[in-house]
């Protein structure tokens, strides 16, 4: 169970990557904007796609796909960008398109179960079942942080 | 006291700005008592910025403060009468004493604990000083309780008072008896309304006469009306003056010179000596009386209240060593701390801005250049005369932006002083840790570099200097035995070099141990043990992570910062760090920052569709390529002949990763870039698309850093655009930075 939550209720923002549903806390969410071309960085991880211009500031974008190690998508129009802020660090994630905002409380997230050979960071925080879909919770600071020591 | 929207707490804050200030002139003024400057203003102003300090903390309640300034001063006040001259323990002991006193004011400004172990044993230190001169210590103590409510009383009010206070210490010695052999004269003066609409003083002529000999000051108040009735403009007050001099008449109507047709002056010679027309008795008390008058008539008439003060400190120091002489010496705590606030206010004519604000202003004008670049690239492709009014007041209108731009960086632009005088201190702590001798020379002092690189140069600048003192300079026995003299140098020098600031922090000390170093590197593992490697190569070793030389790990160095963290700081400036060493001479690191981290003169250049710009100044020329001018040294290493040199050539598009290495040269256009370490490089690209001002937006806080990247900017057309560290990109492709850019693409899974 992830520490952040407590009984009161969040709002979660759902969307499709690779034809699973995800979500994130929608506190971290600044923005969602429409897919622009990007500035490539040399040498980059596949995963960063590059920068954009987000009103006169420098904001990197990664493709959240590639980056949860799933098969990277083919970009279409509905593609989106959503701006994240994690400890005032903006970061744009390519997601293929935003479903919807659900509002749950805490009791309504499970843990995800234990797996075997689970090294890595835990990206996913929570588990959670809407209408028989189930839906992942993602981990915004084990996706935006770990990059940044890979890169150090 | 804590509430935000206290005042007091507002003239707190003030008081500590102003402490930064007295703090950097106290360092200042011993680091010129260090150098051998036996001018005795310069012991003047290291007294005074203690003592202003000691006034100020006074006025606060605080006590810790107080009492060690107290304690600094006196002893530097037995120094500035003469008694006691600074030998190099007693300068040494100073400069603990200043580093710690600004500790202290740090301490009370943040409400810290007060390390009352230090302060105690440099309290002994001081006394041990004292002890050799045998001042008395308890009077003085005694004085110091009596001296604070004085301090408190002035502090808290910036009124007229101030103005008052000077005439205090110059008047007394009025009153001694008049000598037998002067000449007597009796001038009486009344100013008219113009003296004092011309920004004239009758204070300052008193002031004169004062100096001309023995006098006594009568002010009439007679035709003072009532408050009520007062007109401001009008001229009430009128003088006698009793002089007793040795000079004659003429020089004393010189002291008029300014104000003559603007006053009614009579000047009598006495023929008694010294036998006032007046009665001298209430002298001292309508003295005074006049000098609580002086600040009212200086208000009505619109004068300049500050003058007075800003020539007072000078004056009212001078004379001070006489009375200093008797141990107590009330008088002078309650006299000066006054005016030296006061000076150091009226010193620069400064404002002090909240650094938000200017950043506000710098990101407001990097985006007015943004929009600039947008609105001349619309204006271009719309087909408008070069010559339409349209065009002609873009260019004004470009010329105004980059003026604008300039002037704001300016404000940001700071000198290194306050930089190197911390490194002073560095050096100081540095060297009495390792035991030591070292001698900080600095030079260049008032570079001006962008505040923020300032800020952040700071922690690397330390690390250096330490290194420096700890692991550049060899002990003083070895020292000896090398035959060099006794005191190591450590020399630390700004100075600004095409566009760029260069810092260099360099030792007299054995230089860099080269087999050493290539033996822990291969120890660690760091490189083959079969490894072959240059002088450079083997030097820039340190920078490797991990890499440490001190085979003891001192309390210095060694704290788990190496070099390279060091290396990484100065290159997330936009900097670059290089290192020249002779074995036996010593060893020089150059830091080399560009000047400011907001705009860049930059090329627009096309390198596989993507836009890219480089920094003019690196760029020497533009060549476009035959076949015949590459020539191939092997196979991936080609080398492109520019007049008689050959300059090894790189495909920039390759070197990003944006395309596979082209084949066929013929017409490629190529830049051909020179760095201050003096390598030259020919990069090839696509096109040259234009020369511009960019502003520069940083990539480092946002995420990680590309190789040969040193950040990027905006284009017109909303596109971001990379800008290349050159140097970097070379670096990488020559060396074994072409490990380091090939990062795997790290997966998570879920």
């Amino acid at each position: 169970m992830s520490d952040k939550e407590t009984s009161t209720a969040i709002e979660l923002l759902t969307f499709q990557l690779a034809d699973q549903e995800y979500s994130l806390d929608i506190m971290s969410v600044r923005e969602i904007r429409g897919w622009t071309k990007t500035t490539p960085l040399p040498h980059a991880p596949s995963y960063m796609k590059g920068v954009i211009n987000l009103r006169g500031t420098v904001l990197p974008v990664m493709d959240l796909s590639e980056r949860l190690g799933l098969k990277p998508q083919e970009h279409t129009d509905r593609n989106v960008i959503i701006v994240v802020n994690h400890d005032d660090v903006m970061t744009g994630l390519l997601v293929d398109a935003v479903s919807d905002i659900i509002a749950l409380t805490a009791d309504d997230l499970q843990p995800p179960p234990e797996m075997q050979a689970n090294t890595s960071v835990n990206v996913v925080s929570a588990i959670t079942l809407i209408d028989e879909r189930m839906i992942r919770v993602l981990d915004l600071s084990s996706i935006v942080l770990s990059v940044q020591n890979n890169a150090a | 006291m804590s509430e935000s929207n206290d005042p007091m707490a507002e003239i707190r804050a003030s008081f500590f700005i102003e402490c930064e200030e007295l703090l950097e002139a106290l360092q200042d003024g011993l680091q010129a008592l260090d150098d051998g400057d036996e001018d005795p203003e310069t012991i003047n102003v290291v007294f005074r910025a203690v003592h202003s300090i000691k006034g100020g903390a006074g006025a606060f309640g605080l006590e810790a403060l107080v009492r060690f300034a107290h304690r600094f001063e006196t002893v530097l006040d037995e120094v500035r009468a003469g008694r006691m001259s600074p030998e190099s323990d007693a300068r040494k002991i100073f400069f603990q004493c200043a580093d710690h006193l600004s500790d202290l004011v740090r301490i009370s400004r943040d409400d810290g604990d007060l390390p009352k172990d230090e302060t105690a044993k440099l309290l002994a230190s001081l006394d041990g000083l004292l002890g050799e001169t045998g001042a008395a210590e308890e009077e003085v103590e005694e004085e110091e309780i009596d001296f604070q409510p004085a301090a408190l009383s002035f502090d808290l009010d910036l009124g007229d008072e101030e103005d008052g206070s000077p005439d205090v210490p110059d008047l007394p010695p009025l009153d001694d008896l008049p000598t037998p052999s002067d000449v007597g004269f009796t001038i009486r003066f009344k100013p008219d309304n113009d003296l004092f609409e011309t920004g004239n003083e009758p204070f300052h002529m008193l002031r004169t006469l004062d100096e001309l000999g023995e006098c006594s000051v009568t002010c009439h108040l007679d035709e003072l009306p009532d408050f009520d009735t007062l007109v401001p403009e009008q001229s009430y007050l009128s003088w006698t003056i009793e002089l007793k001099t040795d000079v004659d008449e003429a020089e004393i109507s010189a002291a008029f010179e300014f104000v003559e047709g603007l006053c009614t002056l009579s000047i009598e010679k006495n023929d008694a000596s010294g036998n006032a027309q007046e009665p001298d008795v209430p002298d001292q008390s309508v003295t005074e009386a006049e000098a609580e008058d002086q600040p009212k008539d200086v208000d009505a008439a619109l004068e300049i209240p500050p003058l007075a003060p800003v020539d007072e400190p000078v004056k009212d120091v001078q004379p001070e060593p006489e009375v200093a002489s008797q141990p107590d010496g009330a008088a002078k705590p309650k006299a000066s701390p006054p005016k030296a606030p006061s000076q150091a206010a009226a010193a620069k004519s400064v404002v002090r801005v909240d650094l938000d604000r200017i950043e506000r202003l710098v990101n407001l004008v990097g985006e007015l250049v943004i929009n600039q670049a947008m609105l001349s690239q619309s204006l271009e492709s719309s087909g408008l005369s070069p010559h339409s009014d349209a065009m002609n007041g873009l260019e004004e209108f470009q010329r105004l932006t980059r003026d604008i731009q300039d002037s704001v960086m300016m404000i940001r632009a700071q000198p290194v002083k306050s930089l190197f005088q911390r490194m002073s201190r560095i050096v100081r702590e540095a060297s009495s840790a390792v035991g030591k001798d070292v001698r900080l020379n600095t030079e260049g002092e008032s570079t001006e570099v962008d505040k923020t690189v300032i800020e952040r140069l700071a922690d690397p600048l330390t690390h250096m200097i330490r290194n420096a003192v700890d692991h550049g300079l060899e002990s003083s026995e070895d020292r000896v035995a090398a035959g060099k003299s006794e005191q190591g140098q450590v020399n630390l020098t700004a100075a600004h070099r095409s566009g760029r600031v260069v810092i260099e922090v360099s030792d007299d000390g054995g230089g860099i141990n080269r087999p050493k170093v290539l033996q822990i590197a291969i120890d660690k593992g760091l490189v083959p043990a079969d490894a072959s490697l240059s002088d450079t190569e083997i030097d820039n070793l340190l920078f490797l992570p991990g890499f440490s030389t001190a085979s003891v790990v001192s309390d210095l160095s060694g704290r788990g910062v190496g070099m390279d963290v060091v290396r990484t700081s100065i290159q997330a400036l936009g900097g670059r760090i290089s290192i020249a060493s002779t074995p036996g001479a010593g060893t020089t690191f150059s830091i080399s920052l560009p000047l400011t981290l907001a705009v860049l003169d930059g090329m627009v250049v096309q390198v596989a569709d993507e836009t890219l710009v480089l920094p003019l100044n690196v760029v020497i020329e533009t060549l476009t390529l035959t076949n015949d001018d590459v020539e191939m040294v092997r196979p991936g290493a080609n080398v492109v002949r520019v007049r008689s040199g050959f300059v090894p050539l790189f495909d920039l598009g390759k070197e990003l990763g944006y395309r596979d290495p082209i084949e066929d040269y013929q017409g490629s256009v190529v830049l051909l870039i020179a760095h201050e370490d003096g390598s030259r490089a020919a990069l090839i690209i696509d096109s040259i698309q234009d020369q511009r001002q960019v502003v520069i937006k940083g990539l480092d806080d946002s995420f990680y850093r590309a190789p040969g990247i040193a950040a990027a900017t905006i284009l017109g057309d909303g596109q971001i655009a990379l800008i290349l560290d050159t140097s970097d990109i070379i670096s990488n492709a020559i060396g074994a930075g072409g490990t380091a850019a090939s990062q795997p693409s790290t997966g998570l899974t879920a």
